[in-house]
Formats: structure tokens, C-alpha cells, sequence
């Protein structure tokens, strides 16, 4: 059993020349929800692809599970919802119930076939969405919200240990948006799923993650949600780069 | 009317080939429509071309024998190859690669022929195919690849799928996208150097994409959407083979010409769908 999930030393990263990411240190402890915040152009999405290893760090380690970066191959055993899922080609014909299975190809493996047991785990997760009313509606007819929630069934089928989640709430509506945390509570405590999750909406990350941390190029805080509530208007807005009351949602 | 199929040997060969192509050229156009990719079977059908005039002026001027659907598929995979390798140069504009195959394809295919000093009438059989001029080794070859093709799309459907769907989040899980795109465009050029004898170089692509486009307008998820496009390709290619044998007409026109009537059948119906459904709500 690991007790930490992920673990980042001394990162730097730059695109072309622009530095985005700055000697960025900190771990996420298995069980734990870690809400990720902080201003457009963060490096919020950039930190999840270095972790997820779309990209490569110009310096420093990473380590998925005790396992340095290159060397980790249960891939499997993490779960991640993208930030273009709600972008994604509208045109494409698949059901839901394709695009959910999906999320088992790599994990099923290659010269096998899906079996019973692996389209009983398809329809849990579009159950567990609360999706089984579309389960063979093609996705492109689905609303964005709803469309959004299919993603994370595909990333839940594969019975994932860390789930990474980028802004998936964006286009869900206010009260789905409530069901969602509640879906993500119970993941992480009923089935100690271990969470990192970016939002751009504060409060209501505050309320359910178990950590906090505030990247700006770097990271500025990393603590309790408590810890974050003590802190003053000043660290606030130099934490964030501008004043905090502001809460985009386009993209 | 399928009398005469049946009875000649040339025309047999040709029934069989086209069936058989009819189930390939849609069962990769599906693929190939899904991931916006419709170009590439041009680009390498020309390529296919340039192989195809390399065999005949071969033949002609060093009377080496070597079917030119052989040398085409020799070209047509070498082509596949060299577009992976310059989607990958040019990965914010990966669409140059079929320019530039195309018309690398295009240009080799006029030196070699007028290298032979042009072959008018096989050429023309070339461009838009042609009911008499499958043999029974090239059926034997055709049948044999089809089958591989068959397997081999059968072994990697779910990657071939999730890859098609969403690349970054298939790579992400930890499928070798590399190699299964090498696959993918390999298995293309086999097929359009099967399928060129039949319904030419300058329609084979669109035995792969019609089909495809007819059946996304009705079809409900993917699986679904395979089935009907292999169905509408058999009806084109059997239909348009047998028209264009009593007509007179290469294949390769009224095959084409079959598949796009299908395609307009089933934007109707799409419409009446949906027009049906309409009233059924306003009442
Ligand atoms: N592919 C890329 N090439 C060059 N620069 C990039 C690229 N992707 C992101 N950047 C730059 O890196 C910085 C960080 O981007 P990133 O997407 O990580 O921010 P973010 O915190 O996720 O923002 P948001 O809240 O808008 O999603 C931005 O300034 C962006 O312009
Ligand atoms: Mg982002």
C-alpha cells in the first residue's frame, strides 16, 4: 500500500521560453481530495500533464505511486476527465455506452475482447452518473452538462485509485453541479479514490476538498481549506495575481 | 440479370473481388470519416497510381512481369508510411502531408508513363475501373488481403475506436497510439490498392467515404454506423458493377453514382424522421 499518490521535486517548466511552472514541491497523500485553484494561465492543466506525462518537465521528478514517472505503467489505476471534454468533436457517432466503454480499452488489454462482466461496469458507471436513461443516445445529442458526466463515467469504469479532474463542472448546471460533489464526496470516501481536482469555483471547492493549493506559476499555498479561509485579502490577491471575487467560467 | 456474372470467368472474378471490397472499403472509410481523414485515401490512391504505372513500364520496356496490383500495393504502403512520418514532422499541420502525397503521387505517375511512352487504354481502366480486368490471381491476392484485413481490424477494434474518439485521453490510458495509427494507414493503402482495379483511382475514395456519410445520418453510435456502411457498399458495388456491365460504362462511375443516390435516400429519410416526429409532438 503507498500512502502518497503523487509526488513532485524542484519542477520547472517552460514552453518554448515562456516559464509557466516554477520549483513547484508538494505531494498528494492517498486518500485525500486536493482541490487545485488559481488563475487562468496558471499552470493548473500544464501540472496535470506533466503528472499524467503529456509532458515532460524541463527539471525536477515526479512520482506516480513511489514509482518514478518513466518507469510507471499501471496507467490504469488513474482516472482523468480533460479540460476540452466539453470541446470535444460534437459529430462523432458513438452511443454512450461506447464512449463509456472506452474508458476500459487499455485496460482490458489488447487481442481481448469485452466480456459480460466488463458491460455490467459500463452500465454501473453511467448508473453511477445517473446517466442509464441515455445509455444508447448518440453523445452528440446530449447536452453539455450531461455530455460532461459521461466523461467521468468513462474515467470511473476503470475503477481508478486517482482521479484527476480538470474544471469538469464547467457547463453543468447549479444543481447537477451539487450532485457531482456529492458523487466526488462519496468516491472519496466510501471508496478512498484519492482526488485532484481544478476549479476556478472557490467556494464550493473549499467546502469539499480535504487540501487546497493555489498555483500561480508557483505554488503559493498549499493547506487545509481553514487555512485558506484565515487568510487575509493581501495574501489572497497576491496569491492569485488579481482580485479573487472574480470567477470566470469561459473558455 | 446476374446470369452472365455467374457464367463468365472474368465477370466472376470481378463479382467476387467486388464484394469483397465492398465490405473492406467501408470498414476502414469508417475509421478513416470518423477521424477526419477523408483525403488520405486520395492522396494514397494516387500514390497507388504511380505503383501501378511503375509495373506496366516494367512490363513494357524490361518484360518484367509483375502484376501491377503488386507494384500499386508497394507504392501505395511505402505512401501510407511516408504520410505517418510527415503528419508527425508537421504536427500542427498535419493535413500538408496530403499535398504533398498527392501530387508526389500524381507527378510520378506522368513520368512513368511517359517513360512507356503512355498506355492509353489500360490507363483508362486504371483511372475509372473496369468489370473484365480482374484475374484469378489478383482475386486470389485481393481475397487473401481482405481476409488479413478483416482479422487484423477485428484484433484492434476497441483501440482502433478509443484512439479515433479521443487520441490524447487513448494515449493518456496508455495505448501505443504510434503504432496503431502505422497499422491503420497501412491497412488504407492495402485496401485502396485491392479496390482500385474495380472502381479506379479517381473513386476509390469514395467507396470508402460515401457509404460512411450515408450511414452517419441514421445510424445510432458506432457499431451501428460500421454495419450500415458495409450494407450501402455492397448494394453500390453490386449494383453499380452490374449497370455498368450492361451499360457499357466503367464501374468505377456508376458505383459511385449508386453510392451517392443512397446518400440523398438517407438524408430524405433523416428528414422524414425527423419531420414525423415533429408532428408526433405537436399532436
Ligand atoms: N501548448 C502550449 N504552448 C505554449 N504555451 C502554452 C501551451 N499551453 C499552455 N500554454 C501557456 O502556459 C500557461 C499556463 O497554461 P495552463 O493551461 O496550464 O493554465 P491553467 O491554469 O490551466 O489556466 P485555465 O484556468 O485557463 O485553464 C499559459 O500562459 C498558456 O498561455
Ligand atoms: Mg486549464
Amino acid at each position: 500500500m503507498t500512502d502518497v499518490v503523487v509526488s513532485m521535486k524542484n519542477i520547472n517548466f517552460a514552453y518554448e521560453n515562456k516559464q509557466v511552472l516554477e520549483n513547484i514541491n508538494f505531494s498528494i497523500p492517498s486518500g485525500s481530495f486536493l482541490g487545485l485553484i488559481g488563475p487562468n494561465g496558471g499552470g493548473k492543466t500544464t501540472l496535470i500533464k506533466l503528472i499524467l506525462g503529456l509532458i515532460k518537465p524541463n527539471s525536477g521528478s515526479i512520482a506516480l505511486f513511489d514509482q518514478p514517472l518513466d518507469k510507471f505503467s499501471a496507467w490504469d489505476k488513474i482516472g482523468f476527465v480533460s479540460q476540452k471534454a466539453n470541446t470535444f468533436n460534437r459529430g462523432f457517432p458513438a452511443t454512450v455506452f461506447e464512449v463509456v466503454s472506452m474508458g476500459l480499452t487499455a485496460k482490458v488489454g489488447y487481442f481481448k475482447f469485452f466480456t459480460k462482466h466488463h458491460k455490467e461496469q459500463i452500465q454501473q458507471a453511467i448508473e453511477q452518473v445517473g446517466m442509464q436513461a441515455y445509455t444508447y443516445e448518440n453523445i452528440g445529442n446530449l447536452s453539455g452538462g450531461q455530455q460532461q458526466r459521461i466523461f467521468i463515467a468513462r474515467a470511473l469504469v476503470s475503477d481508478p485509485q486517482f482521479l484527476i479532474l480538470d474544471e469538469p463542472t464547467v457547463g453543468v448546471d447549479h444543481e447537477n453541479v451539487h450532485r457531482f460533489y456529492e458523487l466526488l464526496y462519496q468516491l472519496n470516501h466510501e471508496q478512498n479514490i484519492t482526488m485532484l481536482m481544478v476549479s476556478h469555483d472557490t467556494g464550493t471547492m473549499t467546502e469539499h476538498a480535504t487540501d487546497i493549493a493555489c498555483l500561480n506559476k508557483q505554488l503559493h499555498f498549499h493547506g487545509k481549506p481553514d487555512e485558506y479561509h484565515a487568510l487575509t485579502a493581501n495574501d489572497l490577491s497576491r496569491i492569485h495575481g488579481h482580485n479573487v471575487n472574480i470567477v470566470t467560467h469561459d473558455h | 440479370m446476374l446470369a452472365d456474372f455467374l457464367q463468365y470467368d472474368f465477370l466472376r472474378n470481378t463479382f467476387f473481388t467486388g464484394i469483397l471490397i465492398g465490405i473492406i472499403a467501408p470498414l476502414l472509410g469508417t475509421f478513416i470519416v470518423v477521424r477526419r481523414l477523408s483525403l488520405i485515401a486520395d492522396a494514397l490512391s494516387h500514390v497507388t497510381l504511380a505503383g501501378i504505372a511503375f509495373g506496366l513500364l516494367l512490363e513494357k520496356k524490361f518484360a518484367i512481369m509483375l502484376s501491377p496490383l503488386y507494384s500499386g500495393m508497394a507504392f501505395s504502403v511505402l505512401g501510407s508510411i511516408l504520410i505517418e512520418r510527415l503528419r508527425g514532422l508537421y504536427k500542427a499541420y498535419q493535413e500538408i502531408a496530403i499535398p504533398i502525397i498527392l501530387s508526389g503521387g500524381v507527378g510520378l505517375s506522368v513520368i512513368f508513363i511517359s517513360l512507356a511512352d503512355g498506355f492509353n487504354t489500360e490507363l483508362f481502366n486504371y483511372l475509372f475501373g473496369s468489370v473484365s480486368a480482374v484475374s484469378q490471381n489478383d482475386f486470389y491476392t485481393i481475397a487473401g488481403i481482405s481476409i488479413f484485413i478483416i482479422i487484423i481490424i477485428g484484433l484492434f477494434f476497441k483501440e482502433l475506436f478509443t484512439l479515433s474518439f479521443d487520441e490524447e485521453h487513448a494515449k493518456i490510458a496508455g495505448l501505443h497510439a504510434k503504432y496503431i495509427h502505422l497499422l491503420f494507414i497501412v491497412l488504407t493503402a492495402l485496401v485502396i490498392a485491392a479496390s482500385i482495379r474495380i472502381v479506379g483511382v479517381l473513386l476509390v475514395s469514395a467507396l470508402m467515404t460515401l457509404p460512411v456519410a450515408a450511414s452517419m445520418r441514421i445510424a445510432k453510435g458506432f457499431k451501428q454506423m460500421l454495419v450500415l456502411s458495409i450494407v450501402f457498399g455492397e448494394l453500390a458495388v453490386i449494383i453499380g458493377l452490374i449497370s455498368g456491365y450492361y451499360l457499357s460504362i466503367p464501374p468505377g462511375g456508376t458505383i459511385v453514382m449508386v453510392s451517392i443516390l443512397i446518400l440523398l435516400l438517407s438524408i430524405v429519410a433523416k428528414k422524414l424522421k425527423n419531420y414525423n416526429r415533429r408532428n408526433k409532438t405537436v399532436k
